[in-house]
């Protein structure tokens, strides 16, 4: 049992070190958001999910659900409203990008008002 | 073994967080900071619930909880300052 | 094991005290401070302390922040725009 919640941790420590990756490597800030949030839930998930796994004589599998439960929902609340306020304040998204459809959104919308 | 497996993991977490930092150090502009804080934190989390698992503690618990809880409010008090000021 | 990680952790709190003082823009040495007491917050439970660790948590990193982004949008008006 320990060592089948050991190989978990160390998948979920692989998912967080190619999140952390990709915050080096991206090229600009919405991509790094994408990496740095997406790989890095998986990888917590997975982390704390194998440490329960292993240590299931503590007593506190509960105490693991509930963290990873609060992860899962406040994680990407938090990413939406980072990169709505990046792109609010003007950071240029990078040149290979094709599309950019809250730019758009908002030019339709300021032309409904005047 | 299974220890092998969870110091292997650590030692990986460590490496993710110095590369964080290193974006931390160097990004171009605000977001890019906010951005390296919030996966900063999220793999500190994992290192605290590593810790009380080496420690046998269950109260470490309840100090990572309160710390995602924190950095979840940080994060979105310097987003909405970005956006229409506090 | 737990040397390692208090040695690195101590590094990076060194090299994130530089970065608040001698960046050019405001607001990312008010992020600088934050993550200085956020790693603080891991080296006090590492040496056995979780209270405070805690109560570090909770001031050092969400309170002062808000609290500087605070006074950062009162002053703002006056003197050069810093903003990024």
């Amino acid at each position: 049992m320990a060592v089948f919640g050991g190989i978990i941790t160390f998948v979920g420590s692989i998912f967080l070190l190619l999140g952390a990756l990709g915050i080096v490597r991206m090229p600009d800030v919405y991509n790094r958001m994408q990496a740095g949030t997406k790989a890095t839930t998986l990888g917590i998930l997975l982390f704390l999910a194998g440490i329960a796994i292993g240590h299931i004589e503590c007593m506190c599998i509960f105490r693991i659900l509930i963290l990873i439960l609060f992860i899962i929902f406040t994680n990407p609340i938090s990413s939406h409203a980072l990169a709505r306020a990046a792109h609010h304040i003007g950071i240029p998204l990078t040149d290979k990008s094709v599309t950019d459809a809250l730019a758009e959104d908002e030019s339709e919308k300021e032309e409904a008002i005047s | 073994m299974a220890d092998i497996l969870y110091n292997t993991s650590a030692v990986l977490a460590l490496i993710a967080i110095i590369l964080a930092a290193w974006r931390l150090l160097k990004g171009p502009n605000v977001a890019d900071r906010v951005v390296a804080l919030d996966v900063m934190t999220i793999i500190s989390i994992s290192l605290i619930v590593y810790v009380a698992s080496i420690a046998q503690r269950v109260i470490y618990l309840d100090v990572a909880m309160v710390y995602a809880l924190i950095s979840f409010i940080g994060v979105v008090a310097i987003a909405r300052y970005l956006e229409r000021g506090l | 094991m737990i040397n390692g990680i208090i040695i690195v952790l101590g590094i990076i709190m060194i090299a994130s005290a530089f970065m608040a003082i001698y960046m050019r823009s405001l607001l990312s040495s008010i992020i600088a401070a934050g993550v200085i007491s956020l790693l603080a917050s891991i080296i006090y439970l590492l040496l056995a302390a979780p209270d405070v660790a805690m109560t570090e948590a909770a001031i050092g990193s969400g309170l002062t922040t808000v609290v500087f982004l605070y006074a950062f949008n009162k002053v703002k008006g006056r003197g050069e725009d810093n903003h990024g």
